[in-house]
């Protein structure tokens, strides 16, 4: 209910171009200062004393924003009966004639036929009696006048009605200036892409107020969403940081089956993207597979100085656990296998290390293939093209779907410790928290501090058992305490 | 010739607009030859119907709207032309020989191997001309790709019909390649079909040298008893517009889709316009139309084009000036976008400066005459267009008939459509080979292949008006929504009207304008009809299977209110 109204109040208050119009009628505005009502609201200016009335642009269907004028089917000194037919205006949708509310005389016709003028603005004036058909007359003069002031009328559009809309404060305190503060157009053009155009019609937005990141400095559509709030059509990649692949997804497959209890009044249903239906796919799936958690911590002294000496040559931890868990792989085949159909095992011919990425509402795997074969800073640069390839939607299959083991490294967010859902498809998946400075007791009870990182596989336990991640983890652990090995 | 040319369009725009029309290829590109604007196309079409309307009257009387075929004079042309044969027949190389080996130039070698003529075809480029590979054709398999894109992301559409689809995406190289393997399939397809025939296919420039006298390539001369141009055309490029090829380009880069703007700024809002604007949003673009009359799609019927404008442009990420030049246009270079000067169409007063990452001129297309050797047979071209006479002889600079030269397709700027040209050839074959024949051309069909799809044949109704009010009868409108149609409903694509223009007074009809789920392919029935001379009243009997579109046609010869008095459609089997 509440979010119903909300698009009414956005109308009212968008009345900006009635606004505008007004001000630049200043002693006309003062008889009205009730400001521009809406049309389906005109009933309500009945209390004010008007002589002179405006005939708004209606709204003819709950999608129209502007609407051209195809025809006025009355002209300037026609005598007009309530519920006549005044004039032809074509919607997104359809023409209709509109009728007028009052009984008077058309004074003056502010918006011409082939014209074009926001819902809500006012397209003509029309007198109670002949005598006031000079004063809406001049109004409309003056109107037309302000109009055209403003800096290069573009097309015949209503752009010039508007484009002083924009500008004018909300409120009838204004003082009256005679010329409508038309927005003198900065020196730099604006330029905005269709697109970006219609949205800011669409969603009320200035656009000469935006600054646009597109190409030359032009507006793009999504300059205009982030400016209207609202979430953009088609979701940009905009992180790409590592994150699991079902990190904090507790397993609860009741949650999306169960029968909703009713929505909370004000809630909103968002459907999922692509991606994000192709990771819902995905999680459920992985409840067919048995699977396990082994974990323990692994000191990273050794690795944190190898990454400050390699980190200039463009090497990412990233690529060091990759390399290392590819590295680890190679002894344990087995961990790098998969459960086909429940009944044998499948060996991987080769060791493609699956990076779950975050990306701004979803969540993708760009794959480092013979992650056991390139070095470091292939490695590294392959991780790097990859990201922009996933950023810029131009990921292939086969570099997102062809992993045979998984890392998620949800460390640089603080988080020491998690697990993650074993991907179908995929023998196991490591986990990886965040390194941290932890008090540690040698064999001879001497205490030291030690950077500490807790690492976590999940496995699946058909083909995978608990000793086979042991000794796996324990591989990893000498690799990455040992860290040498991964320059080689 | 250019300059006259330059000076017809320097106010490019009007020919611009009006060029959709004389575009109307069923392809959306200029067929055959590139073409005539189409200002030049629309004046050529009306002059058409008149002609017409008096060959109706002196001729026909009230049968009517048809191709005049008089075969009393038939006998007589046949056995002149049997003489001639007989007393020279070894004096010529061929029978024919047809310069240019587009659409038109095929049609016409084909029907005159099917006469018996010796033919030859001479070609200074490839086989195929416009059409084939800088037009239609390519063009339509780029709107392939553009329609299924449509329907794979309207996920409104989609849903409603029951179905998921994951994310769709293109390879643009992919689709490419796909319009370029088109081409060369039907260009070879082409090629084999003449020389199947035994039509000999001569490569070079072809020139006319004197009466029944042509050179091609260096200096290979033949002779033949009667020489058809077919040379086709070009995209017109108004004044100041630098083409580069990369950033603001022609219909014949375009369909080689070597990029997909981000944005591109589409100058002229025809048929080739139209339907490139279809591919570039499906595939991502945002577009500007830069039209220089008041209204997009000048060309069209106004209710269709206003219903075209609803669905084709404004939902979509398009934006569009009207009434305005483009008078100068720089290609992107040294970092700088490409920007597009536009003038008011009237005042010529500087408007605008549009930023835009590609331009595509669309304004028209202009004959392709130059080197022809025409001044060789005293022949002088109207803006570059070669005159002809309602049978295609061509016109000299004294007014006279140039004996055994004719010319087709967009050369003549008649009708800038491939299957005009192919007509206008078969028209011709005909003549030489002793038929007279008359081609109506408000019996063509065109067609622009946008999703969903317009088309249309004969007068629009402010033309149908018009002449309704010079000749003295009535005019009547029957409409027909896609909304009613059972087919069109089930494969969810209700949008769209069909429109007939008719005379109440004898059922004639007058025009029929499409707007809809294969509306290409809807239109002939109708032109049939006109070509042959149908009434309304004998053919809203026949009967259409259901459930098609064609009902839709169907519903519209249906709605129409032929006065009672017209004649009792079918003659009942009484015997008498």
């Amino acid at each position: 209910m509440a979010s119903s109204l909300l698009p009414n109040a956005a109308t009212s208050a968008n009345a900006d171009p009635t606004l505008s119009f007004s001000s630049s009628l200043s002693p006309w505005t003062r008889r009205f200062p009730s400001s521009a009502p809406l049309p389906r609201r005109r009933r309500r200016s009945l209390s004010v004393q008007s002589k002179v009335r405006e005939i708004f642009m209606p709204a003819l269907s709950s999608t129209m924003t502007e609407g051209k004028i195809v025809s006025w089917v009355k002209s300037e000194g026609d005598v007009l009966s309530k519920g006549e037919s005044v004039v032809v205006v074509e919607s997104d949708k359809a023409d209709m004639d509109v009728e007028t509310f009052y009984d008077g005389i058309l004074a003056a016709i502010v918006v011409p036929a082939g014209e074009t003028a926001p819902v809500g603005a006012p397209i003509g004036l029309l007198a109670e009696t002949e005598d006031e058909i000079a004063e809406a007359k001049a109004k409309a003069k003056a109107a037309a006048n302000s109009g055209s002031a403003s800096p290069a009328p573009s097309a015949p559009k209503a752009e010039a009605a508007a484009a002083p809309a924009v500008t004018a404060t909300p409120a009838p305190a204004i003082p009256q200036p005679p010329p409508a503060p038309g927005p003198a157009k900065p020196s730099g053009k604006v330029v905005a892409t269709p697109f970006a155009k219609k949205l800011a019609k669409q969603h009320k937005v200035d656009i000469n107020k935006l600054v646009g990141t597109g190409p030359y400095g032009r507006i793009t559509p999504s300059d205009v969403e982030a400016a209207a709030g609202i979430k953009p059509s088609n979701p940009a990649f905009s992180v790409a940081e590592p994150a699991p692949v079902a990190a904090a997804a507790p397993p609860k497959p009741a949650a999306a089956a169960a029968a909703a209890p009713p929505p909370l009044p004000g809630s909103t249903v968002v459907p999922f993207t692509t991606m994000q239906a192709a990771v819902s796919k995905n999680m459920l799936e992985s409840l067919t597979v048995p699977t396990f958690r082994v974990g323990f911590p692994v000191s990273t002294d050794a690795l944190d100085a190898l990454y400050e000496k390699v980190k200039k040559k463009g090497v990412t931890m990233t690529a060091l656990l990759a390399k290392a868990a590819a590295m680890a792989l190679v002894q344990h085949p087995v961990v790098n296998a998969t459960c086909k159909d429940g009944k044998s095992f499948t060996y991987n011919s080769s060791i493609n290390i699956a990076v779950a990425v975050a990306i701004n509402g979803g969540l993708i795997t760009p794959v480092l293939q013979d992650a056991d074969k390139l070095d470091l800073y292939l490695l590294s640069q392959k991780w790097k093209e990859l990201v922009e390839k996933a950023r810029s939607k131009q990921l292939q299959p086969h570099e997102y779907n062809s992993g045979t083991f998984t890392l998620s490294n949800l460390g640089m967010f603080g988080v020491d410790r998690f697990d993650a859902i074993l991907p179908p498809g995929q023998g196991a998946i490591m986990a990886v928290g965040a390194s941290k400075p932890t008090v540690v007791a040698d064999a001879d009870g001497f205490f030291s501090v030690k950077s500490k990182m807790l690492v976590n596989v999940t496995a699946d336990h058909r083909i995978i058992y608990g000793a086979d991640l042991a000794a796996f983890l324990q591989t990893f652990l000498k690799i990455i305490e040992n860290p040498d090995s991964l320059t080689l | 010739m250019q300059s006259s040319l330059s000076l017809s369009f320097s106010q490019g725009s009007s020919a611009v607009a009006l060029a959709p029309r004389s575009r109307l290829s069923p392809d959306s590109l200029p067929l055959a030859s590139p073409a005539a604007p189409a200002s030049l196309r629309f004046c050529g079409l009306r002059r058409e119907a008149l002609g017409f309307s008096s060959l109706r009257k002196s001729g026909c009387g009230a049968s009517g709207s048809v191709l005049v075929a008089s075969q009393n004079r038939a006998p007589g042309r046949v056995s002149a032309s049997a003489s001639d044969n007989g007393s020279a027949p070894k004096s010529f190389d061929y029978d024919l020989v047809i310069i240019g080996a587009g659409v038109g130039g095929h049609g016409a070698a084909l029907n005159a191997v099917e006469m018996g003529l010796k033919t030859a075809i001479i070609e200074g480029d490839v086989v195929g001309g416009t059409c084939v590979n800088r037009g239609c054709v390519p063009s339509k398999a780029l709107l392939a790709v553009s329609g299924r894109m449509r329907e794979l992301q309207s996920d409104h559409h989609l849903k409603a019909l029951g179905l998921q689809v994951a994310a769709a995406g293109y390879d643009r190289q992919a689709v490419a390649d796909h319009a370029n393997n088109l081409a060369s399939k039907i260009r070879n397809n082409l090629t084999n079909s003449m020389k199947a025939l035994g039509v000999d296919i001569l490569t070079g420039v072809g020139t006319v040298l004197g009466p029944q006298k042509v050179k091609y390539g260096k200096d290979n001369v033949i002779t033949a008893k009667d020489i058809i141009i077919a040379t086709g055309s070009v995209p017109f490029v108004p004044r100041g517009i630098e083409v580069d090829g990369k950033t603001v380009i022609t219909s014949d880069h375009a369909l080689k889709l070597e990029s997909v703007p981000d944005w591109i700024a589409i100058v002229g809002s025809g048929y080739i316009g139209l339907e490139f604007s279809d591919v570039y949003t499906a595939l991502g673009s945002e577009v500007t139309f830069i039209e220089a009359l008041d209204q997009l799609m000048p060309g069209f019927d106004p209710e269709i084009g206003k219903l075209a404008q609803r669905v084709l442009i404004n939902p979509r990420k398009i934006d569009y000036h009207t009434g305005v030049f483009a008078s100068k246009i720089t290609p992107a270079k040294d970092g700088k976008p490409v920007t597009i000067e536009l003038i008011d169409a009237k005042t010529k007063e500087p408007k605008d400066t549009l930023e835009v990452d590609a331009a595509l001129i669309a304004t028209g297309r202009a004959p392709f005459t130059q080197g022809l050797g025409l001044e060789n047979v005293n022949v002088v071209t109207q803006r570059g267009f070669v005159p002809v006479d309602e049978r295609m002889r061509v016109i000299d600079a004294n007014g006279n008939l140039v004996p055994h030269l004719y010319c087709i397709g967009d050369a003549n700027g008649k009708m800038m459509l491939a299957h005009a040209a192919s007509a206008q050839g078969i028209s011709v074959v005909e003549q030489v080979t002793g038929k007279d024949h008359v081609l109506n051309h408000l019996s063509i069909p065109a067609a622009c292949f946008t999703h969903p799809e317009i088309s249309m044949v004969g007068l629009t109704e402010p033309q149908a008006r018009e002449k309704a009010e010079k000749e003295g009868f009535e005019v009547s409108v029957a409409k027909t929504s896609f909304k009613a149609n059972t087919k069109a409903l089930a494969e969810n694509e209700g949008e769209g009207l069909a429109k007939l223009i008719y005379r109440p007074d004898n059922g004639e009809i007058l025009g029929v304008h499409i707007f809809g789920l294969h509306a290409a392919d809807l239109i002939h029935e109708v032109s049939n009809a006109i070509a042959l001379g149908t009434r309304i009243h004998e053919i809203k009997y026949a009967v259409h299977a259901h459930p098609t579109l064609s009902e839709v046609v169907d519903e519209l010869f249906k709605s129409a209110k032929v006065h009672s008095q017209a004649p009792s459609p079918v003659s009942e089997p009484v015997a008498v």
